[in-house]
């Protein structure tokens, strides 16, 4: 490009300008995507959320109405609890078996990538519907899980039929799949320093006490990241529900996401549908962002001033 | 008893626990693979694996089409049809944009960082009803080059990949990059010759999981492929599944296994690379 400059050798503004931001250039290709493809949706979905939009008939109406309606509504705020309680039963015992597994696995123990191998594949492999499929042979009425009970003189239970149970044979799935969640507390583990465990051990702490006062603390970050992560996840299961039981019984494992889905792609009513999507974003925002503010009073970082 | 023998006890225990837990976690996948050579009087009757009857009617009736238009090989053919391009659009698209937020300083780059991380807490959930309306005025829905599925990814839609590229870009030392550019690179040159071959460890583990976790999506299909001969893995097993519950599992056992296979290979060649990515970057998952 031509420049005006009489001295050829010292740079115009936009060559400066250009040499110190041209960076900018490698991000630029993230930041369309992220226009169209997020943000975008993202803004549109809180506008068409005010509306009665209709795929096929459009918008007539604007106004609280989908809000009014999901709080009037039994079948959803009943389909909120179970996604609250899908949460909340999932994710602490989640977490609870990976930090349980890898403490034992931190031990020097031998075959530790055998184990590690053994108890990772399920989070791999989890979220296919193969997977789901297998689920739903193991805990149907003449599945398997009911052949063992049988075997050994039980009385099988129809899991997938009765509502006390369907929603926990759901849960179970993810449970199962503790094995990521089981690397990360491994990793945190392995860098607690064995120097600690030793003075403590001099000073005739017990094992339960060392694990609580050094160990917990020490890996609270992972903790948090875990904890974050995992909600969030479940806040938004869609697979199991929606393979295994279809929602049933009687509406038992009709997470919000499940009621989402239907309102938006079987009754195709995309202002509804973007208003309880709204509620569900909310709701996992006010979690994360509680999770966040607690951090202080429980989560210890090792690098703090 | 003394110390030491405690300490044996205590391991001894500690051996148990894993076995019975390994057991009871890995069981399901055996028995899976034992059932698919049942007949179906004997899926559920034989706990065990083994069988003494060994048929292979399950995987004859697995290659079966449904409705004539599609079998479990063209299904999973269409899944790694689109696949393959997205993990390799996202490896390209992530490593460009992390290589701008790792390496430069421009205007606006505090801000445009911080978006990207709030990205990673926005609930796909919230997106699919808006996306879909977008992907449907383009004219994307049930397209049968996957568009809807390929394209974000060409753009480093799955902003968590960036992420782990970022931390990982942190540990390499910034005098390499000095040096390739003392030595006449300039910043692209430098990218591709002296920055990517560092961040190989981070560049497959970013393949792998966004391979599995991009051949296990339901979601995505379930809302944008319509047409039957178009339907990926995904959506087969499902449907192969509505149509028989209750009487053939083998089959349906087995054309989920034969769904799997890809993904269990890839698994095993790599389970190095699997689980020191999510140390790395902390996969979620």
């Amino acid at each position: 490009m031509a420049t005006k400059t009489s001295n050829p050798n010292s740079p115009t503004k936009f060559q400066k300008f250009f040499r110190n931001n041209y960076g900018f250039l490698f991000v630029l290709l993230w930041l369309v995507g992220f226009s169209v493809f997020r943000l975008y949706p993202f803004i549109s979905s809180l506008i068409y959320s005010f509306s009665d939009f209709n795929l096929f008939k459009g918008i007539s109406e604007w106004g609280l109405m989908n809000y009014q309606e999901i709080f009037a509504n039994k079948k959803i705020m009943s389909s909120l609890g179970i996604t609250f309680s899908y949460a909340f039963v999932t994710v602490p015992l989640k977490l609870a078996f990976a930090l349980f597994i890898a403490y034992i696995l931190n031990y020097k123990i031998k075959g530790v990538g055998l184990f590690r191998t053994a108890y990772y594949i399920p989070s791999i492999l989890g979220g296919s519907v193969a997977i789901a499929v297998l689920w739903k042979a193991l805990f149907r009425d003449e599945g398997l899980i009911n052949a063992v009970i049988r075997t050994f003189g039980g009385e099988g239970v129809n899991w997938l039929a009765e509502p006390d149970y369907a929603l926990f044979i759901i849960s179970l799935l993810r449970v199962w799949q503790f094995g990521s969640a089981m690397v990360l507390f491994l990793a945190a583990l392995k860098g607690v320093s064995v120097e600690l465990y030793e003075a403590a051990t001099i000073d005739g702490a017990s094992k339960a006490r060392q694990f609580f006062s050094i160990t917990v603390p020490l890996i609270t970050p992972v903790v948090f990241y875990n904890l974050v992560t995992q909600l969030c996840q479940a806040f938004q299961e869609f697979n199991g529900p929606y393979i295994i039981t279809q929602g049933g019984p009687r509406g038992a494992t009709t997470l919000l996401s499940l009621l989402i889905y239907n309102r938006a792609f079987q009754d195709y009513e995309m202002g509804m549908a973007s208003a309880m999507a709204w509620v569900l974003f909310v709701i996992v925002m006010v979690l994360s962002l509680i999770a966040f503010m607690s951090q202080k009073y429980w989560v210890y970082y090792g690098d703090e001033k | 008893m003394n110390y030491t023998q405690l300490q044996k006890v205590g391991t001894v225990v500690k051996y148990i626990i894993l076995i019975l837990v390994g057991f009871i976690m890995v069981y399901p996948l055996i028995w899976m693979v034992g059932a698919t050579f049942k007949t179906n009087n004997e899926i559920f009757s034989n706990l065990t694996p083994f069988t003494a009857h060994p048929t292979l009617d399950g995987y004859k009736n697995a290659m079966n089409d449904y409705g004539g238009k599609i079998n479990i090989f063209k299904a999973m053919l269409n899944t790694y049809s689109y696949v393959l391009p997205k993990v390799i659009f996202t490896v390209i698209s992530a490593t460009v944009t992390a290589y701008g937020f790792g390496r430069f300083k421009f205007i606006g780059k505090g801000v445009l960082f911080s978006v990207l991380m709030a990205t990673l807490f926005l609930p796909q959930v919230v997106m699919n009803v808006p996306q879909f309306i977008l992907y449907n005025k383009f004219n994307w829905v049930d397209s049968d080059l996957y568009l809807p599925l390929i394209i974000p990814s060409l753009f480093a839609f799955d902003t968590y990949f960036v992420f782990m590229i970022i931390q990982f870009l942190r540990g390499i030392p910034r005098e390499l990059d000095e040096a390739a550019t003392i030595d006449g690179c300039n910043a692209i040159q430098t990218l591709i010759l002296v920055i990517c071959p560092m961040l190989k460890p981070a560049i497959v583990s970013c393949a792998l999981f966004q391979f599995m976790w991009s051949s296990n999506d339901y979601m995505g299909p379930l809302l944008y492929v319509k047409t039957p001969e178009n339907y990926p893995a995904a959506i087969f097993v499902r449907l192969s599944m509505d149509a028989d519950t209750g009487f053939e599992w083998n089959r349906v056992l087995a054309v989920s296994l034969i769904s799997i296979i890809p993904s269990l290979v890839v698994f095993f060649c790599a389970q190095k690379q699997f689980i020191e990515g999510v140390s790395a970057g902390s996969v979620k998952g």
